[in-house]
């Protein structure tokens, strides 16, 4: 599904994703863990083809494709998904013609109005949405949780193949995150897969990870099953930097 | 989708190329420029009241006295004796459909004027060329005495009533532009409602300058009389030519006590044309004026919608969208005079630039004393799609009174790379992601249009958007 190999990434000239590679498998979910500004949301962007970054060497390729030369809607369009840990707002437009207009830009065959009610309904049901927030401007005054659940709503309104979600959980209420990663196993199955970012194991007991990655200083220094989570939980980041020598720069 | 056919109907996908009809005209200034000779002369074919002639000539004084103003745009390329004043298309309003000439008709089909009628529109008085050709109304509203006809009309049969607020609310002597009006002025729409009527499907006219080099000078007024309401709309489109065009246009309104008027525009002007317009609404005891203003095109834009807060418990709207793409200049903003007490006001101004497009808002908010409990409010933000474009804002208050609540807010924005980027991720292009932010910042406005006005709105941004990428 996606394969990331000696991947550098910078920004302004800076370094901050310093050769890395990874594999996620079709139908599988990958977690990321890593200390703040170790470069996740980062590595979130340039796989979503965030244009500021400069990728300096490695490549990406999903589904058998390099998508080195392509824009972020073309990667849209060809079953990426990014749930923002920042998502922008819009304001004037509403969640409804926002949706519409995303679903309708990466579908072959346009929906009819309302099979597109129909969808929004339901999807909005699943994330326990009041149907009034359809209405409301894209995440103009949204508090954080909602911002959150209205990233997975789009998520499940584009159905992509590989959801990419940076730090979904953050901030979230134990009702909200039962709700998020409801969102996400209603598309779990073995065309679907993510990587979901976190910095604590609970949502990881919701969405079960095949496997987890620890990521230091722009790297992926150390990856296992998800008992691996818990030990971060437990014993933090420093066990990982003294063993695997991060912090160094070279 | 209803709204794409809108759109056809509209003919706005031809716009972009102006579409351009054979100049055949019965009559045609023997030259350009303007002098007391052919105001005469357009006072003379149009068989007007001595009074009128009068009202011309002292207005083309005032203009000849009147220094070009230099606060705003710059008028330094704006040739007065480049431009022809009158110019008139055919011999006699056409009453019904079948009389008028097919040329017009063509232009008249492509902007759907002949749609508009069957969807049962209000009336429809479209304005070709300086002459109104074809006009009609509603026989309900007949039987209950609303008038709307154009101006030439107007004067002719409703004499009186012209002639009691004519030049009234904006006096010819106000600015070059009015005076410049005043003098020439040709078509333009007269509407008058009677006590406790109520008009519920707006009154609609369309516009357009035809011939190379014309100048347009229509002249609105319309009266809501006490306790009636009315929305009147224009919309306007012009096709593309190499030198410049002159739009000056006078438009007065009346509200008596507790009428309502509403007045909406969108006029998307080619790249030459100066647009320089004069409207301005007298609000008496417990009226509403609202302005909604759409300025898109021209080379110059200089328009400052005004409402007079004259009766207790007034109030004043106007909002107003520019769009200023390359070369482009809009001097836009409002005016609003408190003059009683309880009176209360509201300006929202959106403008949007683009490269080398320049947006301006300019504003004056005057409180005269004894004004007491009187509120306004004033909201200008600006939207900004490059690093190349420029806005500014000139808000000038005059307070006499302290019991007021006055409050003002400005802001300037940028589409965000961050922004781009997150609707891009969801499948938008990128011409998409940065139309739907534009729409999405115009949507306080475009939502106070009737839908299909709306849409009208939006479609021309995004047309004006892809034209200066392209
Ligand atoms: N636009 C930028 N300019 C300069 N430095 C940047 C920029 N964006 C990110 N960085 C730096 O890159 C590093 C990685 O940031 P990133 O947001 O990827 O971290 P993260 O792992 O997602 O952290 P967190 O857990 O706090 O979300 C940080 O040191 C950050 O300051
Ligand atoms: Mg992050």
């Amino acid at each position: 599904m996606l394969n990331i190999e000696g991947l550098r990434i910078e920004i302004d000239g800076q370094e901050i994703v310093k050769g890395l590679d990874m594999e996620v498998g079709t139908g599988e979910i990958h977690a990321i863990m890593g200390p703040n500004g170790s470069g996740k949301s980062t590595l979130s962007n340039v796989l979503m083809g965030h244009p500021r970054y400069d990728v300096t060497a490695g490549s990406i390729t999903f589904r058998g494709e390099d998508v080195f030369e392509l824009e972020a809607d073309e990667r849209a369009k060809l079953g990426m998904f990014l749930a923002f840990q920042y998502p922008s707002e819009v304001p004037g437009v509403s969640v409804a013609n926002f949706l519409r207009t995303a679903v309708n830009s990466v579908r072959e065959k346009e929906l009819s109005p309302m099979e597109m009610y129909k969808l929004i309904q339901e999807k909005m049901k699943i994330m326990q949405m009041d149907p009034k927030f359809a209405e409301r401007y894209l995440n103009e005054g949204f508090s954080g949780g909602e911002k959150k659940r209205n990233e997975i709503l789009q998520m499940l309104m584009l159905e992509p193949k590989l959801a990419i979600m940076d730090e979904t959980d953050s901030g979230l209420d134990i009702d909200a995150l039962q709700v998020v990663a409801k969102g996400v196993n209603e598309l779990r199955g073995p065309e679907f897969s993510a990587i979901v970012i976190t910095h604590y194991q609970r949502i990881l007991r919701y969405i079960e990870p095949d496997r987890v990655h620890v990521m230091l200083d722009g790297r992926l220094v150390t990856s296992g099953g998800k008992e691996l989570a818990d030990a971060l939980e437990e014993k933090g980041y420093d066990w990982v930097r003294q063993e695997f020598g991060a912090g160094t720069h070279s | 989708m209803p709204e794409d056919k809108t759109i056809q109907e509209l003919g706005l996908d031809e716009y972009k190329f102006g579409f351009h009809d054979p100049e055949d005209y019965f009559f045609k200034t023997p030259r350009k420029g303007i002098d007391p000779e052919i105001v005469a002369m357009i006072s003379k074919h149009k068989d007007e009241p001595e009074w009128m002639l009068e009202f011309r000539l002292k207005a083309l004084e005032s203009f000849f006295e009147k220094p070009t103003p230099t606060w705003g745009g710059d008028l330094s390329e704006m040739d007065f004796d480049e431009i022809y004043y009158y110019i008139r298309p055919m011999e006699n309003q056409g009453r019904t459909w079948d009389d008028v000439p097919e040329d017009i008709k063509n232009t008249f089909e492509k902007l759907g004027i002949p749609q508009a009628e069957r969807e049962s529109l209000a009336g429809v008085g479209a304005q070709y060329e300086s002459e109104v050709v074809y006009h009609s109304l509603k026989e309900e509203w007949e039987k209950s005495g609303v008038i709307f006809t154009d101006m030439d009309s107007g004067l002719r049969e409703h004499e009186d009533v012209v002639r009691e607020y004519f030049g009234k609310t904006i006096p010819p002597d106000d600015n070059k532009f009015a005076a410049l009006n005043s003098a020439v002025w040709s078509g333009g729409s007269f509407v008058y409602v009677p006590p406790g009527v109520h008009i519920d499907i707006p009154l609609q006219a369309y516009f357009r300058i035809n011939a190379e080099n014309m100048g347009q000078f229509e002249r609105t007024l319309i009266i809501a009389d006490e306790g009636s309401s009315v929305h009147y709309i224009e919309g306007c489109t012009a096709p593309t030519y190499t030198s410049n065009s002159l739009h000056s246009a006078v438009v007065e309104l009346i509200a008596k006590p507790n009428a309502r008027i509403r007045y909406s525009t969108i006029q998307n002007w080619s790249l030459n044309t100066y647009n320089l317009v004069t409207k301005r609404g007298v609000a008496h005891e417990n009226a509403t004026i609202e302005w909604v203003d759409g300025n898109l095109g021209s080379k110059l834009t200089m328009k400052y919608p005004a409402v007079y807060l004259v009766g207790e418990g007034a109030r004043g709207e106007i909002l107003s969208v520019a769009y200023a793409g390359d070369g482009q200049h809009q001097d836009a903003g409002g005016k609003v005079v408190h003059a009683a007490p309880n009176t209360s006001s509201l300006i929202t101004s959106k403008s949007i630039s683009k490269g080398t497009g320049r947006s301006t808002y300019r504003g004056l908010l005057k409180v005269h004393e004894g004004a007491v409990g009187s509120k306004s409010r004033v909201e200008c933000d600006a939207l900004l799609l490059d690093e190349q474009a420029r806005t500014d804002t000139y808000p000038y208050i005059e307070i006499e009174e302290k019991k007021v609540n006055t409050e003002h807010e400005a802001t300037v924005s940028k589409v965000g790379e961050d922004q781009l980027f997150y609707l891009m991720s969801r499948g938008l292009s990128e011409e998409a992601a940065i139309a739907m932010v534009v729409n999405g910042f115009i949507e306080p406005i475009a939502k106070e249009l009737p839908l299909e006005y709306a849409i009208e709105l939006n479609r021309l941004i995004q047309m004006e958007m892809e034209g200066s990428v392209g």
